[in-house]
């Protein structure tokens, strides 16, 4: 039992594995190496993202590392028989896991040390290309910096698809003694979990990105404003950071450069209105989580009144990668105005769910069935809502749809956060019409009429639909409450609430009460 | 009802307190502060909190009631909370949200005879892969069932 020779374990601490038994799996692991004997090497790496198979349990080899999934405790004494330790034999056994196909056809770049790594270790990190992009950065000037987010065509993942360093560059241009870097990590959105994974699976990723913008901007502070649902991610990001201020990564002297920078977590509390920017500024202040009106933009006045940066998780995540291999690597990939790739999450009845990052162009349908492999429960997928719940549903004739900004937008949809939720067709969709009126109306923040009264309209109207009451009318009256919502809402939470009732509606009006045929000649949006 | 602190939880909230009064945007860092360790926020402490940190009892009143994490009255001993989001709908946590509440014999906001467990509906806990989920207290639990609740929530209450 020499230890250098101990063969290293890997078995994921992601949420979704640990969801699913990953705890139990690794005590199970110790207890039996123990038990018989062997010493191993235990770690806690983040999650690959093939969610159906954990805890998806690995063995590194002189090969690589083999996959053994899932494993659950009962199946660890029979694991030992068969050596799995030496990657031999087991109906477990799945090979290499980079030769997974599942894995192998994605295109890993925000992603790239996800599911590798140890989330906590620095050495890790630095060992897979952590901090190359700080290190280029440090070098360059602000502007060079700022340039190359431009080029590399990155626009904002939370949704908004605004371009990163267009916001960058105006508040770089902001004058201001204090200017802030801030990380909107309320990811509140149905059917997302891509900022999460990499809070939890990689969240140097993340703090080197908000680095790289602050010395950019001339920044030197940042927050991460995290959900409050995301406990695990809480503690492994204040681990991270706690070891980047004693390396030197994070505090009053970054890498030696003499510039300052520090990043501090503040816990959400619930409010999914403030994954809005201007609502989550509010709630940094210490305020309820009212929208602002806009102008002034964040980056002239935001927290604090202060020129302020606010960008997603994933945004600042691929900042690294930007800096590291230069803007035009990333944006070689991509179609159209959608440069480089998504993280695409695939959730709700699906068989294979899990992160798949693709450059942009791949369709639904493969997602859906190459990836995902269907739905859960066998049956047919009748609809996808992408984009959270403010998205729209998309029927099976649109699954064909290349995922891009432009070419969602051109079928009155979003790819917002990059969520997908399937639904087989056991779904009733002015159920989910009705629910999405509901969400609005728990949620809004109640600054603006639209949305404040318009949500609780929406849910009687919905109502009055389904018991069939003056239906036409009522059908004509959910038009025009949704046209009123979407154009005289403060934000998106009314002024989108509207895309998921009225999809369905066009898509799916026989659950709304309507004649097929009908309703498709009167319905183009 | 009325709750009235011990002069413990009065000792631990004004440290609290003194601890966040002078921190940028402390309201919301101090009332989780004040949730995690004695699991709400007592209405009777608006006054200090007010008055430490220069706001009215009336904001501080609106923030706490703003967010849907915070609380003015104690809970069980254990939280659960069960995903009501599209994602989990999709694999049929409309009947489960409908099943444990007539398990647990309580709705959402209440909790069981026993003192054991609160029950509060959530909008996603980021597990969408593997729903239904829910999350009983820090943890998150994925793909469940009814017996699987049932299970997790015997486990606590008797450990």
């Amino acid at each position: 039992m020499v230890k250098g020779h101990s063969i290293k374990v890997y078995v994921p601490r992601d949420s979704t594995a640990l969801s699913l038994g990953a705890d139990r799996t690794a005590k199970a692991i110790q207890e039996e190496a123990d038990k018989r004997g062997v010493e191993i090497q235990l770690i806690r790496n983040g999650s690959r993202g093939l969610f159906w198979l954990e805890p998806f349990v690995e063995i590194e080899t002189d090969n690589g590392r083999v996959a053994f999934a899932p494993v659950r405790p009962k199946d660890v004494s029979s694991l030992f028989d068969a050596d799995f330790l030496n990657a031999k034999k087991h109906p477990l056994n799945l090979g290499l896991t980079e030769e997974l196909a599942w894995l192998k056809k994605q295109q890993r770049l925000t992603f790239a040390r996800v599911g590798i790594t140890d989330p906590v270790s620095l050495d890790d990190y630095i060992a897979h290309d952590g901090y190359k992009g700080l290190k280029n950065a440090l070098s360059m000037s602000c502007e060079d910096i700022v340039k190359a987010v431009t080029d590399s065509g990155l626009r904002g993942r939370g949704g908004a698809a605004f371009p990163t360093g267009i916001k960058w560059n105006t508040v770089l241009g902001a004058t201001g003694e204090q200017k802030y870097i801030v990380c909107n990590a309320d990811e509140g959105d149905s059917g997302t979990y891509s900022d999460r994974m990499i809070m939890e699976d990689d969240p140097f990723v993340l703090i080197e990105g908000m680095t790289i913008a602050g010395v950019a901007v001339g920044a030197t502070q940042g927050y991460i404003y995290l959900r409050s649902e995301y406990p695990h991610a809480l503690h492994i990001l204040n681990e991270a950071i706690e070891k980047a201020n004693a390396a030197g990564y994070l505090g009053d002297d970054i890498g030696g450069s003499g510039k300052v920078f520090h990043v501090e977590v503040r816990r959400a509390a619930g409010a999914y209105v403030c994954g809005e920017e201007t609502s989550l500024l509010e709630s940094l202040e210490g305020k309820r989580g009212l929208v602002r009106f806009k102008p002034p933009l964040p980056a002239i006045e935001g927290l604090f009144g202060k020129p302020t940066v606010v960008n997603n998780v994933i945004s600042l995540a691929t900042i690294p990668i930007i800096l590291d291999k230069g803007a035009q690597y990333y944006a070689d990939y991509g179609m159209g105005r959608s440069r480089g790739t998504l993280p695409i999450q695939l959730a709700g009845n699906i068989k294979q769910g899990g992160l798949v990052e693709l450059a942009f162009g791949t369709t639904l349908r493969e997602l859906l069935y190459d990836f995902g492999g269907g739905s859960a429960t066998g049956k047919p997928i009748r609809a996808v809502q992408v984009g959270g719940p403010l998205g729209a549903y998309l029927p099976e004739s649109q699954f064909d749809a290349p995922v891009d900004y432009e070419a969602f937008t051109a079928l009155w949809a979003v790819l917002g956060h990059g969520g997908i939720v399937a639904f087989d067709d056991t779904v009733d969709m002015a159920k989910m019409a009705r629910y999405a009126f509901e969400f609005c109306a728990i949620e809004s923040c109640g600054k603006c009429t639209p949305c404040r009264i318009g949500a609780t309209r929406g849910v009687e109207v919905m109502d009055k639909i389904t018991s069939g009451k003056d239906h036409k009318n009522n059908i004509q009256v959910l038009r025009d409450l949704s046209d009123t919502m979407l154009n005289g809402s403060l934000c998106a939470l009314g002024g989108m609430t509207p895309y998921p009732v009225i999809s369905a509606l066009n898509h799916f009006g026989e659950d709304f009460g309507l004649d097929k045929k009908l309703n498709e000649k009167e319905s183009a949006p | 009802m009325v709750h009235t602190l011990s002069t413990v939880d009065l000792g631990k909230i004004d440290a609290h307190i003194l601890a966040h009064k002078r921190v940028l945007g402390g309201l919301m860092p101090l009332l989780h502060a004040v949730q995690d360790d004695i699991g709400y926020i007592p209405e009777e402490v608006y006054p200090r909190i007010s008055k430490a940190l220069a706001l009215s009892v009336a904001e501080v009143h609106g923030f706490v009631t703003f967010y849907h994490h915070f609380r003015t009255h104690p809970v069980g001993n254990h939280v659960l909370q069960v995903c009501r989001a599209e994602s989990c709908q999709a694999m049929g946590s409309e009947k489960l949200e409908a099943d444990i509440k007539a398990k647990l014999g309580v709705d959402y906001h209440e909790t069981t005879a026993d003192g054991e467990v609160t029950l509060l509906p959530v909008y996603c806990l980021g597990n969408c892969a593997c729903s239904p989920a829910v999350m009983l207290d820090e943890e998150v639990y994925g793909r469940v069932d009814l017996a699987r609740i049932a299970e997790l929530v015997s486990e606590v209450s008797n450990g």
